[in-house]
């Protein structure tokens, strides 16, 4: 168990997010080398993608519409297609529900404002490979830093998701930053391979950061991708 | 062939940004009920072909110009700069 899984982070003109998630990932055991956009194929022995968090393409049109079209999102969408693990960190998160990978669209905030600041989030789903190494209903303090972070979905779409348990991150009562609906702050695909979140876990990786609990989220896709490398062997 | 998108937020999606327009039209002395805040695109064509234009128009709605869950759009010719 000492093989390190290769998660490559993506970078898009405009990503500011890469090198933070890139480095917390290594600290936690993986190989997470940067892959630029225009890049047509993912690394050989991918076991796992992240989209990291930035302002891509300037958030022109929609954020994530343009980066979305990237010639790497080909790559990234048929690997999610074959089951590998994809994780969108707010920009990510926007490139992936535009790509249609997640379900669900980001908005303005509904203050208008950006936020800034630490948010408590109640965890859903543990089977999941990025929650593995939580408890079910825990508390995580992760950072928030976004715009566009206020997740829609109509209502139809919300119960849907609800009972097939994709909600896997909330905002903690009443702390809701942004406005989304439902208080989510991540939702996964139906195959659960797929996810996304508006916070920040590769800023919540070190004492000194004020939090820790980040970890436990990007420790649950080292643990997974490690063992889809086993299952490859 | 000129024509112009219109991208509106769909009827029931909350419109911050038109909230903060329709309360500084109304400290402004306006009185206004209510304001929506939307997009325009105008797109010069190569086609001079209305039909072929109208779907090639729909077809960058649908893969880029809108997002079909929260936006409508309205396509219009002869309009715009």
């Amino acid at each position: 168990m000492t093989e390190r899984p290769r998660i490559p982070v993506v970078v898009f003109p405009g990503s500011n997010d890469d090198r933070d998630a890139a480095q917390a990932l290594e600290g936690l055991g993986a190989d997470a080398p940067l892959v630029w956009h225009t890049d047509d194929a993912l690394p050989p022995g991918t076991t796992a993608v992240v989209l990291p968090g930035g302002f891509s393409y300037g958030d022109y049109l929609r954020c994530g519409a343009i980066a979305r079209l990237s010639p790497i999102m080909r790559e990234v969408a048929a690997f999610a297609a074959e089951g590998g693990l994809v994780l969108g960190i707010c920009n990510g998160f926007q490139i992936l529900t535009e790509a249609g990978l997640l379900p669900g669209a980001l908005r303005a905030n509904a203050s208008l404002s950006f936020v800034c600041r630490d948010v408590p989030l109640v965890v859903g789903s543990v089977d999941t490979p990025f929650t593995m190494r939580c408890e079910s209903g825990q508390s995580l303090t992760i950072p928030v830093k976004h715009g566009d972070g206020c997740w829609f979905a109509d209502s139809e779409l919300l119960a849907e998701l609800e009972h097939d348990g994709q909600i896997m991150l909330r905002y903690g009562a009443g702390t809701n930053p942004n406005g989304s609906i439902g208080d989510v702050a991540g939702v996964t695909n139906a195959n659960r391979n797929v996810f996304g979140l508006m916070p920040h876990p590769e800023h919540a990786v070190d004492p000194l950061l004020g939090s820790t609990d980040g970890a436990l989220l990007l420790g649950s896709l080292v643990d997974a991708a490690r063992l889809s490398v086993g299952s490859l062997v | 062939m000129r024509a112009t998108v219109l991208v509106r937020p769909k009827p029931g999606i909350l419109d911050p940004q038109g909230q903060a327009v329709e309360s500084s039209l109304r400290h402004l002395g306006f009185e206004v009920a209510d304001a929506r805040v939307g997009r325009l695109v105008d797109v010069e064509l190569t086609t001079d072909d209305r039909d072929e234009a109208q779907a090639q128009l729909e077809r960058m709605c649908e893969q880029l110009l809108t997002n079909p869950l929260i936006e409508s759009y309205e396509i219009a010719f002869g309009a715009g700069a």
